[in-house]
């Protein structure tokens, strides 16, 4: 191991650092407004990185039909729980919000496919096309327990981890695809020359980490959506809708999903599955910061992505197995400074 | 038809099913029935940890690999006997699930489910990347299990050994719960406070519950080992683990028979899906994991309590395991009992006892002492800092400086725990009960400091005599407090009032020398008051000593021999009720100042 050897360990597990930062964002906005650990965070990412490989080999994305089959759901699940809860008058408005919505990107999608447009077009197109993804899936799945404990929030969003890679091995096929670069060029950082793609990755994720910071710690909406999490009752008690406040951040989430689905998509292979992978590293960057911090999450993040990238370079079969097992002395340091506040178990099956 | 007999009936016309299935089914259902037995060896230890624990586990199906390739190992590459292989396979799971569990169950909350996916993932990445396990080829030509000169290759053959252990599981686990150890298990769920103050240790029982889960997953990896004769990496990992965890709350996660219940519905599934799906649409295989996870989630959306409640809800609890019958538990000898302090000796001294949270002085520098045989009351107005130093009192909360004599014992740095076997028993404000179990369970789990049946004896039923005894004492105090008549009511119908009160009588079943009693008046009516004024009078008399903290000013007055009246953390006075009721400084803290 030469010094120019760790420097470029350094830097590559910097790069991928900086998308598993994006995803421990994702997954801790979700978490601090509703409580679920979101799992299927990294197929959403992955799905934005093929619908982009479709549009730019001319092909209509598959995902328009998964799109429009969730919105579908969604809008039947509305309007049943409006007229269950004597709110007809209102199905006009949830039309138009679960129903039109979520078609519009994929209009956009039927309108280009095929045609000469530009990248920038493809790729905000790409990104626009699965921000409803993650909203729709918890309109349909989670919303009705989202009253439940932490726990069956858990198992439920592992088994819409299934539901959606199977869903993305049927829409996608299993074969993998890459994308154009989106940002060209190298530039000369002491004696080496970093890739373009890389500083647009650390630059983006940078950015996006101070504005969540500024946005969730520094502002009174900002601490009225982490309230939600903590007490619903409450939060229902001083005006602020939960629902409402889930579905934002599932937005959110959705947004940063499709961010990273496309800066990894021109510097990795992506397949239907590759999304799970991502998606465990950053949650074990969120662990390090409690599901609550977002600095310790962006530093865990980072560290995940050294670490790996070092643990690669020792054992390639093994790295996967180095990061999980890594999980567990953070979450015993976490649980060793975090004030544990002993509740009553509720029982599973009530 | 009584409901021991009920059932009776029910399991013996399982039995006999499972024993006649081999010669009514072709080779195909035998074979997947031996299937459904050994998942349901996992689920059953699911049922067990996340169910009744409440420690969910996403990583049963690495304990189930890590025998399965144990033995594997053991008998291709050193040609050993299987009987050999599942030793070794056990004794590897079971060290393998305590060096885990110490370092994990003390996760509190959400991590450690977290941490089971960890390893899970861990463990499971793992077999696919030794040498010696193959790799992702995996072990073949397993032997197969010989029971003397019979081969067990054949399905019809090994079905028996299947069923038979399946059996015993359920007939092990089964006892386990109605048992000492079984209570403790029961009542995890409530908090490790909460067994803390009836001398359990929440962590060691936890453990145990853990170990014994990754013991049944590892005697279902080694049948599964030497039943296909061929093991790779891919039944072990997180997907297979989640399959379980479906089969276990499918079943019903409340009862036993869940498992068993679950474990057939989502094989049957399997089939069914492998069979129909490919006549529906060509992606098949695909479609598989989606339907299994839309039924996974409209599961936990509509049907929590899974199969075996709806059916336990169907059939109205006919069939539910017969009560204890309380006139058997008349002839049992009673538990021996602590010799409590001649009257007027110092049991409790408290020293200056001082409690920080950062700047603020919660307590500060509180003394009493309290004397054997007498009831002493702790009152003050509100935010005086009476809750606070009855957590330091019971060690609930460490002390930031102080020190605390009980019986003649320096104990400030004891912990909850061991304080509690040493006699003080205590009642909580807000109730700490376990709504699901009866009113004897309840009583009966507070004579757990008294008594030594552990796990291998209460699952074997060797514990019966001393059973036996437990729940003739817990009876004994529910007459004590009145509640006798409703002995096997679910604690979680009684009102907050009555609760309270049941409370105390499972405090009265550790045979405390010092009973704690936190507001146990609150909630109660006048009839109740008086009630358990007369209950505390006659305990008095009996040696039992007894601290109150109470704020019904009433009650207090008539029923203490001192008082102790804090204020702003500090104490203010100490002495009898009408003195005290009469100094000024007491009027003036409750009632404001002159001004």
């Amino acid at each position: 191991m030469t010094p120019e050897v760790a420097l470029i360990l350094g830097i590559d597990g910097l790069a991928n650092g900086a998308v598993y930062l994006l995803a421990g964002l994702g997954l801790v906005l979700i978490f601090s407004v509703t409580r679920v650990v979101f799992v299927p965070f990294g197929d959403v990412a992955a799905f934005a990185a093929l619908s982009l490989a479709a549009l730019e080999t001319g092909k209509l994305p598959a995902t328009v039909g998964l799109v429009a089959t969730l919105g579908v759901l969604a809008l039947a699940v509305e309007i049943r729980s409006l007229v269950v809860r004597g709110e007809s008058r209102r199905i006009g408005r949830a039309v138009l919000g679960w129903g039109v919505l979520p078609a519009l990107p994929c209009l956009a999608a039927w309108a280009i496919a095929g045609r000469d447009v530009p990248a920038p077009l493809q790729v905000t197109v790409a990104v626009a096309l699965v921000v409803p993804i993650i909203p729709l899936v918890a309109r349909v799945a989670l919303q009705p327990i989202a009253d439940a404990s932490v726990l069956v929030l858990l198992i439920a969003s592992l088994a819409l981890h299934y539901l959606l890679s199977g869903l993305g091995l049927l829409f996608f096929g299993p074969e993998g695809s890459r994308t154009a670069p989106l940002a060209g060029g190298a530039v000369s950082i002491g004696g080496f020359s970093v890739s373009g793609q890389v500083l647009l990755m650390v630059g983006a994720s940078l950015v996006l980490s101070g504005l969540f910071f500024l946005a969730f710690e520094r502002t009174v909406a900002g601490k009225a959506l982490r309230a939600t999490a903590v007490n619903r009752i409450g939060a229902r008690l001083v005006g602020i809708r939960p629902a409402r406040t889930a579905l934002l951040a599932y937005v959110c989430a959705s947004l940063l999903a499709g961010l990273i689905g496309i800066l990894v998509a021109p510097v990795t292979t992506m397949y239907y599955d590759s999304g799970f992978l991502i998606g465990l590293k950053a949650f074990v960057a969120a662990i390090i910061g409690g599901l609550v911090s977002y600095p310790l999450t962006a530093l865990g993040a980072l560290a995940v992505g050294v670490v790996e990238s070092f643990a690669s370079f020792w054992s390639g079969a093994l790295k996967d197995v180095i990061v999980f097992s890594l999980l567990i002395p953070v979450l015993l340091l976490r649980s060793f400074f975090s004030a544990h506040v002993e509740e009553e178990e509720e029982e599973l099956d009530e | 038809m009584t409901a021991r007999t009920r059932q009776r009936a029910l399991v013996a016309t399982v039995v006999v099913a499972i024993a006649l299935a081999p010669l009514v089914l072709g080779k195909f259902g035998v074979s997947l029935l031996n299937d459904i037995g050994i998942a349901s060896l996992v689920a059953l230890g699911l049922v067990l940890l996340t169910g009744i624990g409440g420690a969910t586990s996403f990583g049963q199906a690495a304990f189930v690999g890590i025998a399965a390739y144990a033995s594997a190992w053991l008998t291709t590459a050193h040609g050993a006997s299987p009987w050999l292989g599942l030793v070794f396979a056990l004794a590897l799971t079971g060290l393998a699930a305590l060096a885990i569990g110490l370092l994990t169950l003390r996760l509190g909350g959400h991590f450690l489910p977290l941490s089971t996916i960890a390893w899970g993932l861990s463990i499971a990445l793992l077999f696919g990347n030794v040498d010696a396990f193959g790799r992702h080829t995996g072990l073949a030509n397993v032997p197969p299990l010989r029971i003397g000169g019979w081969s067990l290759v054949e399905p019809r053959a090994i079905y028996y050994l299947i069923w038979a252990l399946v059996g015993l599981a359920f007939v092990f686990n089964r006892n386990l719960l109605q048992s000492r150890p079984g209570r403790a298990i029961r009542s995890l769920r409530g908090g490790a406070v909460l067994l803390a103050s009836v001398g359990a240790d929440a962590f060691r029982v936890r453990l145990t519950l853990f170990v014994l889960a990754a013991l049944l997953a590892g005697l279902a990896g080694w049948l599964y080992a030497h039943m296909n004769r061929f093991v790779s990496p891919s039944p072990f990992d997180v997907r297979a683990s989640i399959e379980y965890l479906l089969m276990a709350v499918g079943g019903g996660l409340g009862q036993l028979s869940g498992a068993l219940a679950g474990a057939a519905v989502v094989l049957l599934l399997k089939n069914v899906l492998q069979d129909t799906l490919p006549l529906l649409t060509q992606r098949a295989g695909q479609l598989q994991a989606v339907a299994f996870a839309v039924i996974f989630i409209l599961l936990l959306q509509h049907a929590r309590g899974g199969l075996m409640g709806f059916v336990r809800r169907w059939t109205r609890g006919r069939f539910a395991a017969a009560e204890v019958d309380t006139a058997e538990l008349a002839g049992a000898p009673p538990l021996p009992r602590r010799a409590l302090p001649i009257a007027g000796t110092p049991i409790l001294a408290v020293s200056g006892a001082v409690k920080r949270f950062g700047g603020l002085v919660a307590v500060d520098d509180v003394s009493f002492d309290i004397r054997a045989g007498e009831i002493v009351g702790l009152i003050g107005p509100n935010g005086a800092g009476k809750s606070t130093l009855f957590n330091l009192l019971t060690k609930t909360m460490p002390m930031s400086a102080g020190r605390i004599e009980f019986l003649g014992r320096d104990v400030s740095t004891l912990s909850q725990r061991r304080l509690a076997r040493l006699g003080m028993a205590r009642t909580f404000q807000h109730v700490k009960l376990r709504p699901q179990m009866s009113l004897l369970d309840n009583v009966a789990l507070g004579a757990h400091g008294r008594t030594r049946a552990g796990l291998v004896a209460a699952g074997l039923r060797l514990d019966r005599g001393e059973e036996r005894r437990i729940l003739a004492e817990a009876i004994r105090q529910l007459e004590r407090v009145g509640l006798a008549a409703r002995a096997h009511e679910l604690a979680g119908s009684l009102p907050l009032g009555t609760q309270r009160t049941l409370e105390i009588a499972r405090a009265l079943a550790a045979d405390p020398v010092l009973l704690v009693l936190d507001e146990p008046a609150a909630g109660l009516r006048r009839q109740e008051k008086l009630a358990l004024g007369e209950l505390l009078r006659t305990l008095r008399g009996e040696g039992v000593t007894i601290l109150i903290v109470e704020h019904d000013m009433d009650f207090v007055m008539k029923l203490v021999d001192r008082l102790v009246v804090m204020n702003f953390g500090a104490k203010l006075v100490e002495g009898a009720p009408a003195a005290v009721r009469a100094d000024p400084r007491v009027q003036a803290a409750y009632l404001g100042g002159a001004t």
